[in-house]
């Protein structure tokens, strides 16, 4: 011990305090490793991104000027976009209310959570586009398949937050409640939803603006609102049309973003 | 005020309750509290007192034993009790909590009426539709405690005296019966402390109910109490009046003698 003390000076005790464990280094190693074997697998070279950015400034080329020759199509897909994304997250929100309350653990049995928690859980898995296609065969073409997708993708993420709100809330108000003969349901009303209603507005207000984005996403497989004028445009080559439509999306997901803000300012949410 | 419809009386007879099995916080109480006054449990930290409390409307399920609860002519067995007649019976157990335990985001009115959602429907108390005559005591009441002004602050606005007499507020519009008082005064300053001891009291001689207070503070106790229990090690090992408390009944509650010097 003693030749080492004298051949190496330990670290100052500041550095130390923040040094990297044996773990943390190996793991940060692991990832390294992985990366560049799989750089190495797919081929990605300097010479394809190179060609691709070249290939990407001729398509930005042809997508000016917009065209604005087909302004109904472009209102049709629009509005149909926003009704699936307003319908569908009115529905998912209004359907996470009760499933959100049967998967919290301080609510309900074990059993009724764990049936609960997988519901939400599978809600959460797939992705809304693939839920549309599984829609789409279900019930047709159509914005009804896009409403039905957004409405399972909004339990999956507004249910899961809710009810892990709900598993936070002060239990102490919550016996004060039952304390004085409240039957479960008046327990809710009076000692559950008033610690988690601000929360769950702001769960749902940030899901309108997810499903404002993904309503855009639905079509393309089919399933109603813009989506799927923007992909017969890209199959057609109309890419001024693209231009147009992708300009009018980003200017609605803006909008819609400033509303929800204003939104949630007004609600003190 | 007017009284409560009916004022009942407790009859524990060997009540027992463990956490953990073979290890009993209460060792079989036997405790009558009838008619009107203010009984105060007092004992060390860890001794059941609140569990004993808790026993009685059931936030705790006894492990053995009977808590037989009197009122309007019925014999109820409140450790018996299983689902919509627990809630019945829990309706006539007015309960005070240390950390008055408001609804913070609900306004002082709104946790009154909180005291009447025993008596109320889902599809009503969503709609905030109580009776005209609830408003009119929750009205009476606050003047009562002196928050006339109050009623339309969110319960989290409130200092911690003014949230206690808010929780006392709610448990009297439930008419109780009884009244029970979780260390109502710990959280609070000394003269808040002796204010709301004073309005415990007061409130269960107007009604003629009996009103069962925990609390750590024994010369508080000893003031303001028409009865005093004193607990220690999970049974009862004195049950009588302030003036018959003596330093000898002390240390066999709370043990030793270095702190009453």
């Amino acid at each position: 011990m003693d030749a080492v003390n004298t051949t190496r000076t330990p670290a100052p005790r500041a550095m130390r305090a923040f040094a990297w464990s044996g773990t943390q280094k190996a793991v940060l190693l692991a990832v390294l490793a992985y990366s560049v074997y799989v750089i190495a697998q797919m081929d990605l070279s300097w010479a394809r991104l190179s060609t691709g950015v070249h290939q990407g400034a001729r398509f930005l080329g042809r997508m000016v000027p917009p065209d604005l020759s087909k302004m109904d199509v472009l209102w049709e897909g629009i509005r149909e976009t926003l009704q699936i994304a307003v319908l569908a997250t009115f529905a998912g929100v209004a359907l996470s209310l009760p499933v959100g309350l049967l998967a919290a653990r301080n609510m309900v049995p074990g059993y009724v959570r764990t049936a609960a928690r997988g519901l939400i859980a599978v809600c959460r898995s797939l992705h809304p586009v693939i839920t549309a296609i599984l829609f789409v065969k279900a019930v047709g073409f159509g914005p009804l398949a896009g409403i039905l997708a957004l409405v399972v993708a909004t339990v999956g993420f507004v249910g899961k937050l809710f009810a892990d709100a709900i598993e936070e809330i002060s239990p102490k108000q919550i016996e004060a409640v039952r304390a004085t003969g409240a039957s479960f349901a008046n327990v809710v009303l009076f000692g559950v939803l008033p610690q988690v209603m601000g929360r769950f507005v702001g769960f749902a207000t940030y899901q309108l603006d997810s499903n404002l984005r993904n309503s855009t996403m639905v079509g393309i497989v089919g399933a109603g609102g813009i989506g799927g004028a923007l992909f017969s445009a890209f199959l057609r080559f109309e890419y001024s049309f693209v231009c147009t439509i992708l300009a009018t999306v980003i200017a609605i997901i803006v909008v819609g973003e400033i509303v929800v803000n204003a939104t949630r300012k007004a609600l003190h949410v | 005020m007017t009284p409560s419809l009916h004022a009942g009386s407790l009859h524990i007879q060997q009540l027992v309750k463990e956490y953990r099995p073979g290890v009993p916080v209460l060792k079989s109480i036997d405790l009558r509290i009838d008619g009107t006054g203010l009984t105060s449990i007092i004992g060390p930290s860890g001794t059941g007192k609140s569990t004993l409390i808790r026993c009685i409307n059931r936030l705790v399920d006894p492990t053995a034993g009977q808590i037989w609860l009197d009122v309007a002519g019925e014999r109820l067995d409140m450790a018996q009790l299983h689902g919509r007649a627990l809630r019945r019976s829990r309706r006539h157990i007015g309960m005070v909590f240390q950390e008055y335990n408001l609804v913070e985001r609900l306004t002082v009115m709104e946790n009154l009426l909180t005291g009447r959602l025993g008596y109320l429907s889902a599809w009503k108390a969503w709609r905030r539709k109580f009776p005209a005559e609830d408003f009119e005591r929750a009205y009476q009441l606050l003047d009562v405690i002196g928050l006339g002004s109050f009623a339309h602050q969110r319960a989290d606005a409130l200092s911690g005296g003014q949230r206690q007499r808010v929780g006392i507020a709610r448990a009297l519009m439930q008419q109780p019966a009884i009244l029970l008082a979780d260390e109502p005064t710990s959280s609070l300053d000394p003269k808040t402390s002796v204010e709301i001891i004073q309005l415990l009291r007061e409130q269960g001689r107007e009604r003629g109910i009996p009103v069962i207070v925990n609390i750590h503070d024994v010369e508080l106790a000893r003031r303001h109490s028409d009865r005093i229990v004193g607990m220690t090690g999970g049974h009862v090992v004195y049950d009588g009046p302030p003036a018959g408390l003596t330093d000898a009944h002390l240390q066999t509650i709370y043990g030793g003698q270095a702190w009453m010097q």
